[in-house]
């Protein structure tokens, strides 16, 4: 496809009735100094395939892809089963993002109202929308929600919450009226330790569970906290697969669950894109930010699915608006639909079963070599903080030269003070034998 | 035929206003009502905000849009119509009455005397179709 589609003698008929001679006149206000004053510095035309085998070149420069990896920390590899790829790329879901005139794609609809459905099924909630950009920005829209509902301003949020989720919603929230407080972590435990700072302005303490070093919170006694002093309780999930084990946030009393689907048959793919959730008790649904589905029936009582109170939505309500955000991250959506379809009830509770038994023989391996300690003792899912007997970087950077494994994420690159701390994510994905082979690496 | 109560106050935005003392009790014209359509959901201020005159304090969604509503008078909310969202129909039915919104203690009591009367915003109603 061409995407300047107009011929020489078309341009120079153009810039004619303009009244210039070259395209290059009509960048003149562009100061000479800025300008890059030569050609761009891309090759003759190639050959299909000759920038097939180019590309494979540049991709097989790629090595940390074919190591043995155990870095989870927000982005996590799980299997993905295949069908998920072959579905999405049935042609009726091509143009996957939200339709103008919504009823008229009710497919579209029906797996939107399939995917809310699940997420409040997993998270124990009453209401999910149709989905967000990623975890992160859900997270910051649920600080704007809980403003909105509590007509307070100030945020409690735990330092043991994903440091870019943290740093994505300081960003995202920065010109509104929200006092972002961060709270300390308990250096045994690894959960959040310091409540104090809740106190009758504040409108959510949010947390993360399991949070960034892969402990599991004590969302019941953190849900009762927060009442008391009537705030919402705001959970965050990086690891969607944790569902699958974990007692759902809403049965601790989460008020808003926000997180990342990735997980659920979602590539990597360096960061992204990757479909946030979000989820809420029905009491607050008319404060909630995006897309949300619903059932309706007709007069002759067939059943149909319709976009459901857009009067929150910025089509609609304008500046008004619970968010800006007017639609979702339909395509990934579809695909984590298909994922927990396929697998199922069973096949989510069997995928996180296999994810905590893996992570706790590697935790249990590891906590066993000679100057190697887990570094918090609350208990864990897939991802557990090891604490070694020199820095983190050159322990993951020996790992790698010398064993051809990838062994975590040094944590130095986020806190203070945990120079020897190195997190380490175990998943499905990983074999025994690459476990054992990362234990032998780190105790030779 | 639109009903205009003689003993109420009435705004341009079409809010009516029953004047108790210091008290004012506000709700949205039958004109209004009609105008809207069904009423789903309304949109209420909390006991104790104050609004200065003509502000927003509030929205009405209605099957075909969300209106907002201002206050004719100025002052500090000090009750508000909580019910009425269990059964919004009684913003349709009974505008005048069941389907109130919020009653405000007036800053400036005098205020309501300067809104138009029932003749008044009956004449303004058919200025204006």
């Amino acid at each position: 496809m061409r995407y300047i589609p107009n011929s020489p003698e078309e341009r120079d008929e153009m810039l004619a009735v303009v009244g210039l001679k070259s395209a290059d006149e009509l960048f003149r206000s562009v100061p000479k100094e800025v300008q890059l004053g030569r050609a761009l510095n891309v090759t003759d035309p190639l050959a299909e395939s000759e920038v097939i085998a180019a590309l494979e070149s540049m991709a097989a420069k790629n090595t940390a892809a074919t190591k043995p990896s155990f870095i989870g920390a927000g982005v996590y590899s799980h299997y993905s089963p295949t069908i998920v790829d072959h579905l999405i790329q049935r042609s009726e879901f091509f143009t996957s993002y939200t339709p103008y005139q919504p009823e008229i794609s009710q497919g579209t609809l029906q797996y939107i109202f399939e995917f809310q459905t699940l997420i409040c099924q997993l998270t124990g909630m009453e209401v999910a929308n149709a989905s967000m950009y990623d975890g992160s920005t859900a997270m910051a829209e649920a600080y704007l929600m809980a403003q909105r509902v509590t007509r307070r301003d100030k945020i409690v949020v735990a330092k043991s919450v994903h440091p870019e989720y943290r740093e994505v919603a300081r960003t995202y929230t920065q010109h509104g009226a929200a006092e972002i407080v961060e709270v300390a972590f308990d250096e045994k435990t690894g959960r959040i330790a310091d409540l104090a700072a809740l106190d009758d302005k504040t409108a959510a303490l949010v947390v993360q569970s399991p949070n960034f070093f892969g402990c599991v919170e004590d969302l019941e006694k953190l849900a009762d906290a927060a009442h008391a002093i009537g705030a919402l309780l705001i959970v965050v999930v990086t690891e969607a697969i944790s569902f699958g084990l974990l007692k759902s946030p809403g049965e601790c009393g989460a008020d808003i669950v926000v997180g990342e689907g990735q997980s659920w048959g979602v590539p990597m793919s360096f960061g992204g894109p990757h479909v946030g959730i979000f989820a809420t008790q029905e009491k607050f649904v008319r404060q909630m930010p995006g897309r949300l589905c619903g059932v309706a029936y007709d007069k002759n009582g067939n059943r149909g699915f319709v976009l459901t109170l857009s009067t929150r939505e910025q089509h609609i309500r304008r500046e008004k608006a619970t968010s800006n955000i007017c639609t979702n991250q339909g395509l990934i959506a579809l695909a984590a639909t298909i994922y927990m379809e396929t697998m199922g009830k069973k096949g989510l509770q069997e995928v996180a079963m296999q994810n905590a038994q893996k992570a706790a023989y590697a935790k249990q391996r590891i906590a066993e070599i000679n100057g190697y300690s887990i570094a918090f003792d609350a208990p864990t899912f897939n991802e557990f903080v090891v604490r070694g007997p020199l820095a983190a970087t050159e322990i993951l950077e020996k790992l790698r030269t010398d064993a051809g494994i990838v062994g975590g994420l040094a944590l130095s690159k986020y806190y203070d003070g945990h120079d020897t701390d190195f997190l380490v994510c175990v998943t499905e994905t990983n074999s025994r034998e690459q476990i054992d082979s990362l234990v032998s690496a780190l105790a030779g | 035929m639109t009903s205009i109560p003689e003993n109420l106050r009435y705004s341009k935005d079409h809010e009516w206003v029953a004047v108790d003392g210091d008290t004012a009790t506000i709700g949205i014209t039958d004109y209004a009502q009609h105008a809207l359509g069904d009423v789903v959901y309304i949109d209420m201020p909390r006991v104790g905000d104050k609004f200065g005159t003509h502000e927003a304090f509030g929205s009405v969604e209605s099957v075909k849009a969300v209106s907002e509503i201002f206050t004719p008078v100025a002052g500090e909310v000090v009750e508000v119509n909580d019910g009425v969202n269990d059964t919004p129909e009684a913003v349709n039915k009974e505008p005048y009455t069941d389907g109130w919104m919020v009653k405000v203690k007036m800053d400036n009591p005098g205020e309501a005397d300067a809104m138009l009367s029932a003749v008044e915003y009956e004449e303004y109603l058919s200025s204006q179709s």
